[in-house]
């Protein structure tokens, strides 16, 4: 399956991602609608909160809007889907997003676009046989 | 619609309207149907009506107030069945949002009933344009009312080809009524079923359309008979449809608000059911086991309040049986999930017996009244029972309160095989229960009997049998002429109160307070026990207004509420719904004002039952079963306790007494404590000693109507 991989050793925090992702998706600049989140770690490694496919939401949706499409990437039907944010709320890694100005949630499809723009090189999609362990969900301190 | 199916029901009355959108939660019209001359209007919904009586059972008491005469009784063509779900129902954001109140004259206790459903009909009612459904007068014929959001057409169809067993409907619904998949999933039917016709408890289904089963399924609007009411009007169905459903239909205020305290109870659930409640899982049977081990799950007749056998029909029990993995909420977005199913149950009874179903429950309420309370604790009747219940349309709290009744009274020898038809009525014979129901299902026999209820069923045993009043009266678990559902309150002197001194009748959705009573002391004195009944009461009757579910707000709780000053009413909760509120309506609103909003709705329930001739103190007397031991063997089962209280609260000896002198004893102190708890309830809710509305209560609340002072004034 294809997803995102990160790595904390080389990312400088610069958000160039959030900010690709956004306007790819929305056409405006603004974390809040970015479906990659970067955290700065302070004197620790910083980390990133994206989705690692691993279709947990899938059984959660009441309506059937959440399926593995082509190549493992989970999507949401944007046609099926009521806006419950069920799938928001019962994200293991708390990577399925929501945002008020949107009626649907949002999701890392690992489109790769954040990756080609990552100045650093700390971005990357890869092929994986199995969802990669979720990501620890993030905590503000 | 198919041709064959529009050639098979001639349209009787067309109705063509302009769907309204619902904006900030409404869509400020009301669907009035008329069956006996086949007439619509659309009445608008006043920002009067929104201010004072929010909606769903507010709305569903003012429209019924305004359309029945002070005689009407629940056959009478002007009664009328009032369906609406309220401001947030249909919002998809936070759990529990699609609950429907159904409001109607009910042929059990001949007062206003109440009785909340999930389903779908109710959000998409109002995504059709409807606030609320009103409907009046009686179909010469069976027909069915078919509301289609779609194309703004309203119609009354003979119904020839229409099932009447609600599981049939349901089928009939997807396979006829819908031409495509996208028909199913936004179209739901309410009905009733056979059973209806032949009893006084007739339920309601209201189905959803489950999309990974490819199948219809319902929750029911169980008590007061409403299927009764439904059936009487020459009802098959009500039929509604919409276009596809999406997140923001409701068009809320602030949708942000709504959604910040949604996801947060997501995640809450997310972390804390599986710990807590495991309602995902199990539903409301985990209530099995605790009743059982605090000695308040009914049993014979709540005689008891456990047995050794409730292991076999406890949670565990349907957790193995529910199909697991399944997001079986009854409206989107419902993550706690209760509404459990069992696939592929094979009957083994009555009339479709050897098809396989799908059995929608058991819940609590349903293991427990047709379960421990009659004896019974096979799985496979409960099963059974349950389905047969809700296909044929009965509410099966009414049947296992009632069947438990019938077995004492068969135990007990005032029924034998020759009164009830050659049923042995026996403790735990599954098989004569099942008999029984399907006599309802079919209108025969014993079962026409029964189908009457516990208070009517009262009067023909010592009428026509000779059998003991006052005993009936003691051990008939009835109140203003409902059935208790499944609570043993004896050792709860507020719980009693929670079921007696409630409009609608002995329902614990107005109060359920034996923990805080009983096992906690949280409420010792008198006012505080009053102050509970305000206070919970009023909470619930909330939900009713707005299109919630009681269950989302206690069933899973914060874990840190056990800190909190009141950790019964679980104030995190609360101060979501004050969010959902203000975000849906735009309204600014306290946790205060809820419970205004509900003091209401809640008076006006009262008057109307007054000006029914009833709701007044003589109306809220319970049966002396739910205040203690009526019989010798119930008291030396649980000595210990009773002497203890007899020593310590009554203040007699009990050593040289006999059995019989201790329960008397027991007895008067008892119904003496209960006559106190009334004049405290009632002073807290601002009535008379005699349980009126008082003038000045009303003014405070601003609905000192003229039409609500002519009724209470004669009272004062």
């Amino acid at each position: 399956m294809r997803v995102l991989s990160y790595d904390p050793e080389l990312c400088i925090t610069c958000r160039t991602c959030e900010d690709t992702c956004s306007q790819t998706f929305f056409r405006e600049v603004t974390a809040e609608k970015s479906k990659i989140r970067i955290h700065d770690g302070g004197d620790d490694l910083p980390s990133a909160s994206f989705c690692n496919q691993c279709g947990e939401c899938i059984d959660i949706c009441p309506t059937q809007a959440l399926s593995r499409g082509r190549r493992g990437v989970v999507r949401v039907s944007r046609e099926l889907c009521v806006g419950c944010f069920a799938c928001v709320g019962f994200c293991p890694s708390q990577v399925m997003f929501w945002h008020v100005d949107e009626p649907v949630p949002f999701k890392c499809i690992s489109c790769g676009v954040c990756a080609s723009e990552c100045p650093e090189g700390a971005l990357e999609v890869v092929e994986v046989e199995e969802a990669p362990a979720p990501v620890e969900p993030y905590k503000s301190v | 619609m198919s041709e064959r199916a529009d050639a098979a029901r001639p349209i009787l009355g067309e109705f063509s309207y302009e769907p309204a959108a619902a904006q900030k939660g409404y869509t400020g019209q009301t669907l009035y149907v008329n069956l006996s001359n086949n007439t619509f209007e659309s009445k608008a919904v006043t920002e009067e009506m929104k201010e004072k009586f929010v909606g769903g059972r507010g709305f569903g008491l003012w429209y019924l107030w305004h359309g029945v005469e002070d005689e009407t009784r629940w056959d009478d063509p002007e009664n009328e069945i009032v369906i609406s779900s309220g401001p947030c129902g249909g919002i998809t954001q936070y759990p529990g949002s699609g609950k429907s109140l159904v409001v109607s004259i009910s042929p059990l206790t001949d007062v206003v009933i109440d009785s909340n459903v999930g389903g779908h009909f109710g959000p998409l009612l109002k995504f059709a344009g409807w606030d609320a459904l009103e409907i009046q007068g009686k179909a010469e014929k069976d027909v069915i009312v078919f509301i289609d959001g779609t194309t703004g057409r309203v119609t009354i169809e003979e119904a020839p080809d229409v099932p009447i067993d609600s599981h049939k409907v349901g089928h009939w619904l997807i396979n006829e009524m819908a031409e495509t998949e996208e028909d199913r999933r936004y179209m739901s039917a309410v009905s009733a079923g056979s059973g209806a016709d032949h009893s006084r408890f007739g339920c309601l289904n209201f189905s959803f359309y489950d999309r990974r089963r490819e199948e219809p399924r319902f929750k029911q609007a169980g008590r007061g008979g409403i299927g009764t009411v439904f059936r009487d009007k020459g009802i098959k169905a009500l039929v509604v449809k919409t276009d596809p459903v999406r997140g923001d239909l409701n068009h809320p205020a602030e949708p942000d608000r709504i959604s910040k305290v949604g996801v947060q109870m997501h995640r809450e659930i997310h972390e804390y059911d599986d710990v807590q409640c495991r309602m995902r899982h199990r539903g409301t049977t985990y209530l099995v086991q605790i009743m059982n081990d605090y000695d308040l799950l009914p049993t014979h007749n709540f005689r008891y309040g456990c047995h050794p056998d409730a292991p076999k029909i406890n949670g565990d029990v349907w957790e193995g049986k529910f199909t697991q993995g399944i997001p079986d909420g009854c409206w989107y977005g419902c993550t706690l999930s209760c509404s459990h199913a069992v696939d592929g149950y094979e009957l083994r009874t009555g009339p479709y017996r050897g098809q396989k179903v799908i059995v929608d429950g058991p819940e609590y309420e349903t293991v427990a009244g047709c379960g421990s309370n009659c004896g019974i604790f096979e799985p496979w009747a409960i099963m059974e029972i349950n389905f047969y219940c809700d296909t044929y349309g009965l509410d099966t709290i009414s049947f296992g309160t009632g069947t438990a009744f019938v077995m004492e009274c068969y135990e007990s020898g005032l029924l034998d095989k020759e009164k009830t038809g050659g049923l042995e009525l026996t403790w735990g014979n599954a098989e004569a229960a099942l008999e029984l129901l399907h006599q309802v299902g079919r209108g025969e026999g014993f079962g026409l009997i029964f189908g009457q209820g516990i208070r009517r069923m009262k009067d023909i045993f010592a009428e026509k049998f000779g059998a003991d009043r006052e005993f009936l009266e003691d051990i008939g678990m009835e109140a203003k002429g409902l059935e208790y559902s499944e609570y043993v309150t004896k050792e709860s002197l507020a719980q009693q109160g929670g079921y007696g001194l409630s409009n609608k009748g002995p329902q614990h959705d107005e109060a359920w307070l034996i923990f805080m009573d009983q096992v906690n002391n949280q409420i010792p004195t008198f006012e505080d026990k009053a102050e509970a009944l305000h206070y919970f009461p009023m909470w619930r009757t909330w939900f009713g207004l707005c299109g919630f579910c009681k269950v989302v707000w206690n069933d899973v709780t914060p874990p840190d509420n056990d800190m909190t000053e009141e950790p019964a009413k679980v104030p995190e909760h609360v101060q979501n719904y004050v969010e959902v509120f203000s975000g849906v309506t735009g309204r600014k609103v306290t946790k205060e004002d809820l419970i205004k909003q509900s003091e209401r709705v809640y008076q006006l329930q009262r008057i109307f039952n007054i000006r029914l001739g009833h709701g007044l103190r003589d109306h809220d007397a319970v049966p002396y079963r739910s205040q203690g031991p009526v019989t010798v063997e119930e008291y030396e089962s649980r000595a210990e306790r009773y002497d203890e209280q007899l020593e310590e609260e009554v203040g007699v000896d009990p050593t040289a007494m006999s059995t019989e002198e201790k329960m008397a004893a027991l007895r008067a102190y008892r119904e003496d404590q209960y006559e106190k708890l009334i004049d405290a309830v009632y002073k807290r809710r601002g009535w008379t000693k005699n349980g009126v509305p008082k003038r000045e209560t009303l003014e405070k609340l601003d609905i000192a109507y003229p039409e609500f002072l002519r009724v209470i004034e004669p009272h004062l």
